[in-house]
């Protein structure tokens, strides 16, 4: 009964979508004015209905309802109830039902909150976002049914991927999902300002708050993926080049230059044409990650069933919206007058330099993931990996960076560097003795840029709050700085996990000893041990550092029986600088256990960065919601003013 | 105002800018793809063919039964990966992936050594029936046959 309710709330959200659609598009006319009134009550029944269907699926995962496919293919009664839950978005139906839901729940509050744009922009935004939304309903309702029956229902089911068992992971697509789908809702309003050729600051205010919404979740989702892979896997490392990363990689590139230039864009009414096209070059990337994810063209952890319709059915939607909106955009950009003018040495132009430099390294990144696919057209299988994408990634970084620390020292539309030549001399002192002393240490060319950098970055990040007085200092700035910084401490920990990781490969007997950098570390036993669905063998080791006094890790290596699949279970021992990882391998024939053992100094950094990153966005976020509020009431006492002055 | 140039001019400006940073990228791109790209080998292809010594590439085949050999580290395996026709020998050190068994699937990354050994720093072996190689995907379909009848 609950499948069948969810199944119909859903049909009901597309009929409606499929209203919005027309009834948007109508009301933009002369005739159909009157139809415009019901866009808006529309979006927000749509984002209900969707709701309902999404929680409709969690109750089928929640009861573990073995009559429905979904749910026998993926869950298991002796699973715990988190995972179980998280089994609902952790397969390729439920996932899209979460896509769509987040999609509904978007255009609903777009409806609800949104009165600064004309209105007849605001009818195109939403009937461009019900278009995208109609899409996807069609891909879940037609080849991806998350509520399918299964006659007779399976008397067990066959589990969750034990990779997928984690509590990372039943966060990790949410976060990531109201990312990309964030984006589309700035791809609706660029939709929507193309067609009634609306392009201006109050636009670029009304898109920001989402851009900047959207990329703090990206940030977020990406950087908790990256710590996920890193001790999940039990492979050391935190970032691949898989090609799943780099489809959330590539519309965060995206989403970063459109969050430069739509500040360009509120703050100078310059950049008009440019954050139009980053806006749907943005929301594209959502999709091409999507597709690349979902198709099972690619293979990895994430590509759960490979099977070519749905491949197929993701592609068109990927090409009719892209190449929709890409027309459109060439049928209006001529007709979007210019911006105001800048000189190239202002904070503009440090901006365009930027977004030049990020579009480039997302063209980089781009190729990379799809040359195996091209070459595989003409017979050749390859593979692409940090050997192609670490160098090639740090020739528009390594600039791109050093902008960073500069661009905003510079004044709007004119400056000249002699004017800030004083505030930055003390980051380039920092980064030349950085990068001195790391070249007598002997360490290789990329980390070395990378500490060097970081270095400098460090200060660099705060000059712009020099000569100010902090206590009025708006959250944006703040925002700016704080997120400045983040870069500059991920940046030190990617780059000193590459310089200073020492890695031992042992095989060991209970009560042998191995050193790993300063650590001493003592296997003390192996034992079985059982958990809810698994049972493994344990590693105890007693880690002592420095001669400290000992820590215990215990690294596991488990058996699951539903489905049947052996993990590693890493273990992590955290100090303020740096992590010991341990993964536990074979017993050798002759009786001695396999270990792995890293001493990685500073790693950390690299997810604390990265949460900084996320946590300027939302203050930036913060200090724009706010501020458009206080405006926002302002207007209205005015307006409210003139009333009673009127009576 | 002589700085800045005409409006006309400066769109113009950005954009020929702005083009000519992506291509450039994307020509260095393609450079590197060209580079750095690690071709997939089966043992067949190895053989007529070797790599270059200082390239990074992929071997695919099936282990064959009896090679697994552990050293005296007890953590660097040698094993013989065959498709049917040719049998390149694989020196290992590292954590096996837990389904790495002999008459199974395996790709391993590495570089071939002038010995005619292939060294690999990664193996990648069939996680479970959702998650599979494709290059082994297409190989088991082609030689699995071959190699079975090898075996046995």
């Amino acid at each position: 009964m609950i499948a069948e309710l969810g199944l119909a709330a859903l049909w009901l959200a597309a009929a409606l979508a499929a209203l919005q659609l027309v009834a948007g598009a109508l009301g933009l006319t002369a005739r159909g004015a009157v139809l415009g009134t019901i866009v808006r009550p529309v979006a927000v029944v749509q984002g209900v209905l969707t709701l309902l269907s999404f929680a409709a699926l969690m109750a089928l995962f929640w009861q573990t309802d073995l009559s429905v496919k979904l749910v026998a293919a993926n869950s298991h009664s002796a699973k715990p109830m988190l995972y179980k839950l998280a089994g609902a978005w952790g397969n390729h139906e439920g996932s899209m039902l979460l896509w769509v839901t987040i999609m509904g729940l978007a255009g609903s509050t777009v409806a609800l909150v949104e009165r600064r744009l004309p209105e007849r922009t605001m009818l195109a935004t939403l009937a461009g976002q019900a278009f995208v939304s109609l899409g996807f309903y069609a891909f879940l309702l037609l080849s991806s049914n998350p509520f399918e029956r299964l006659n007779p229902a399976a008397p067990e089911g066959q589990g969750l991927n034990p990779l997928l068992q984690d509590p990372g992971l039943a966060f990790h697509p949410p976060t990531l999902y109201i990312g990309y789908v964030g984006l589309s809702v700035a791809f609706s309003f660029a939709i929507g300002a193309l067609i009634t050729r609306e392009v201006g600051p109050a636009f670029a205010r009304t898109m920001r708050p989402w851009v900047l919404g959207s990329w703090v979740f990206l940030t977020l989702g990406i950087v908790a993926g990256s710590y996920w892979a890193y001790y999940e896997l039990g492979w050391g490392g935190w970032w691949f080049w898989d090609p799943v990363e780099n489809a959330s990689l590539m519309p965060w590139l995206a989403a970063t230059a459109l969050l430069h230039s739509v500040s360009v864009l509120a703050a100078r009414n310059a950049l008009r044409t440019w954050t139009m096209m980053l806006a749907v070059v943005a929301f594209s990337m959502s999709m091409v990650g999507t597709f690349l994810v979902r198709s099972g063209i690619l293979t990895s952890v994430h590509a759960f069933a490979v099977d070519p319709e749905r491949g197929s059915f993701i592609l068109a939607l990927l090409l009719i919206n892209i190449g929709g909106a890409l027309a459109l955009f060439g049928l209006r950009a001529g007709t979007v007058t210019e911006g105001e003018r800048f000189a190239m040495t202002s904070r503009e132009g440090a901006l365009v330099f930027n977004n030049v430099m990020l579009s480039a390294i997302l063209g980089i990144v781009l190729l990379g993931t799809l040359y195996p696919l091209l070459a595989e057209a003409f017979g050749a299988q390859v593979s692409v990996g940090p050997p192609y994408f670490n160098p090639m990634g740090a020739v528009f970084v390594v600039p791109m960076l050093v902008v960073m620390g500069i661009g905003p020292l510079l004044r709007w539309r004119r400056d000249s560097l002699a004017r800030v030549r004083l505030s930055v001399i003390v980051p380039l002192v920092l980064m030349l003795i950085a990068g001195i002393v790391l070249a007598m240490q002997g360490v290789a060319v990329l980390p070395l840029l990378g500490i060097a950098l970081a270095a400098g970055l460090v200060v660099a990040a705060f000059l712009p709050l020099r000569g100010r007085k902090l206590r009025q200092v708006k959250l944006p700035l703040w925002g700016m700085v704080v997120a400045h910084f983040g870069v500059a401490v991920s940046l030190f920990g990617m780059a000193c996990d590459s310089a200073y990781t020492t890695e031992k490969l042992v095989a060991l007997r209970e009560g042998d000893t191995v050193a790993v950098g300063p650590w001493q570390i003592d296997l003390v036993v192996i034992e079985p041990v059982a958990g809810p669905n698994w049972t493994a063998l344990q590693a105890t080791l007693s880690a002592r550092y420095d001669g400290g006094s000992a820590v215990k890790l215990q690294p596991q290596s488990r058996s699951f029986w539903t489905p049947p699949q052996q993990t590693s279970e890493s273990a992590l021992e955290t100090r303020w600088n740096g992590q010991l990882y341990a993964v536990l391998g074979e017993r050798g024939e002759d009786g001695r256990w396999q270990l792995r053992l890293w001493w990685k100094p500073f790693v950390t950094m690299i997810w604390y960065g990265g949460i900084l990153i996320a946590l300027g966005g939302l203050l930036a976020l913060i200090g724009r919601v706010l501020s458009d509020l206080r405006r926002g009431i302002a207007r209205d006492k005015i307006a409210y003013r003139k009333l009673r002055q009127g009576r | 105002m002589s700085e800045f140039v005409k409006p006309k001019h400066q769109r113009l400006v950005l954009v020929l800018i702005a083009l000519i940073a992506l291509i450039g990228a994307g020509l260095l791109a393609a450079w590197a793809l060209r580079n750095q790209a690690s071709y997939f080998y089966v043992p067949a292809d190895m053989m007529a063919n070797p790599p270059e010594p200082d390239r990074a590439v992929r071997l695919g085949g099936m282990v064959e039964a009896g090679s697994i050999r552990t050293a005296a580290d007890g953590v660097t395996i040698q094993f013989v990966v065959g498709d049917g026709k040719e049998r390149v020998p694989v020196s290992f050190k590292g954590l096996a992936p837990d389904l790495f068994q002999e008459n199974s699937g395996v790709v391993a990354e590495g570089k071939l050594a002038a010995n005619g050994t292939f060294v690999a720093d990664n193996l990648l072996a069939k996680h479970d029936e959702k998650y599979v190689p494709r290059e082994m995907k297409d190989m088991t379909e082609a030689q699995a046959r071959a190699a079975v009848a090898e075996t046995q």
